[in-house]
């Protein structure tokens, strides 16, 4: 091939020489280590000080979700509270009991969903079970309980609020 | 990178001359399976309306291949022993670009395949250090596989030629072609 200097790029990066297209070399191999390390290290630090330095807001007040009459016993209801983004997960036990958890699971945040009549929340990405009465874990590869919010009843009306830290056995009636 | 038996030795010699015609270079090019039982190798008639004469072309395995140039997939390479190996079956995407770029007209597109196919030199025989299939049944010894001794010998007013002249376009190639003794290079046009 012509000279080094006036191959355009993309000759380069695409050989026409098997043995140029697998050979890696000892430079571009530290280059590519110190590129992901770097990566790995940025990212880390910026979880670390994502988590230590700005803590999820709380969750202030008490929110509507919906009419009790609107989620049979064993169903479900999505929502999401004004000002956030995190899915949250109103279930109906089959014991009529409430309960609202995080939709996120703990392990790498999939979508959580109750799994009716078995008294049990499932995560289908890496098969995590959790405790639909407490968010505790019961099987799999989740780290944590799921956070959980308070249910409140008002007559009809299901409403949550910031649940005391970890449990999720609240459920008021008024 | 894969160990082979390939033998740098040997060369590929190509003598025009000496084609009679008869295909069966086509015939045991196609019984292989590797190629989808297309023959890789094609006999053209120079002038049929005035000779018999006939010329058979295998890949010439450019020392600087235009078909793997322009090949926009990069599906075409060269191997270290200088082998320009047919279309990857997953990259080629059947644009015939390489069809059209070749000087010596070999890549063919096979339409039922929608994908361009060329002759490999047998890299699944010359790679366990056996002869292309051509060379092995040509009757004629228009096409000869072996070292550059032997083909000395056999053919002493001879000379293997492998530069090419298109224009002001020079190819070289590692096929051999025998040219009358003292050639250095064949002009096209």
């Amino acid at each position: 091939m012509s000279d080094q200097a006036n191959e355009p790029h993309w000759k380069r990066d695409f050989p026409i020489q098997r043995t140029e297209a697998t050979k890696v070399s000892r430079r571009d191999f530290a280059r590519f280590l110190c590129l992901v390390s770097g990566g790995l290290a940025t990212g880390s630090a910026y979880v670390a000080v994502k988590a230590n330095f700005f803590p999820q807001e709380e969750v202030k007040g008490e929110h509507f979700v919906c009419k009790a009459a609107g989620v049979p016993l064993g169903g479900t209801r999505s929502f999401v509270i004004e000002g956030s983004s995190i899915p949250y997960i109103l279930i109906h036990l089959e014991d009529g009991s409430w309960r609202a958890y995080e939709q996120k699971c703990t392990h790498l945040s999939c979508a959580v969903y109750y799994k009716p009549g078995s008294g049990q929340i499932v995560c289908p990405c890496h098969e995590g079970f959790f405790d639909a009465m407490t968010g505790e874990v019961l099987a799999g590869p989740p780290p944590r309980p799921l956070p959980a919010l308070e249910v409140v009843m008002r007559g009809e009306d299901v409403y949550v609020r910031a649940g005391s830290e970890g449990l999720a056995n609240n459920e008021t009636h008024v | 990178m894969e160990v082979t038996a390939y033998k740098t030795n040997m060369e590929f010699f190509v003598d025009m001359q000496r084609c009679i015609g008869c295909r069966a270079c086509e015939m045991a090019c196609a019984e292989c399976e590797t190629n989808g039982q297309e023959s890789m190798i094609h006999v053209n008639y120079v002038e049929r309306a005035v000779t018999i004469q006939t010329t058979v072309q295998v890949c010439m395995h450019c020392d600087d291949p235009v078909c793997a140039q322009v090949c926009p997939a990069d599906a075409i390479t060269k191997d270290e022993f200088g082998v320009v190996h047919s279309a990857n079956t997953a990259r080629c995407i059947g644009c015939s670009n390489c069809v059209m770029a070749c000087p010596f007209g070999v890549p063919i597109k096979e339409e039922k395949y929608d994908m361009m196919m060329k002759c490999n030199m047998c890299y699944d025989r010359t790679s366990a250090g056996k002869k292309p299939m051509c060379a092995t049944v040509c009757p004629s010894q228009a096409l000869f596989y072996g070292t550059r001794q032997e083909i000395s010998r056999m053919r002493p007013n001879s000379t293997p030629v492998n530069t090419f002249l298109f224009g002001k376009q020079e190819v070289t190639t590692k096929v051999n072609i025998m040219m009358p003794k003292g050639s250095t290079h064949l002009k096209i046009h």
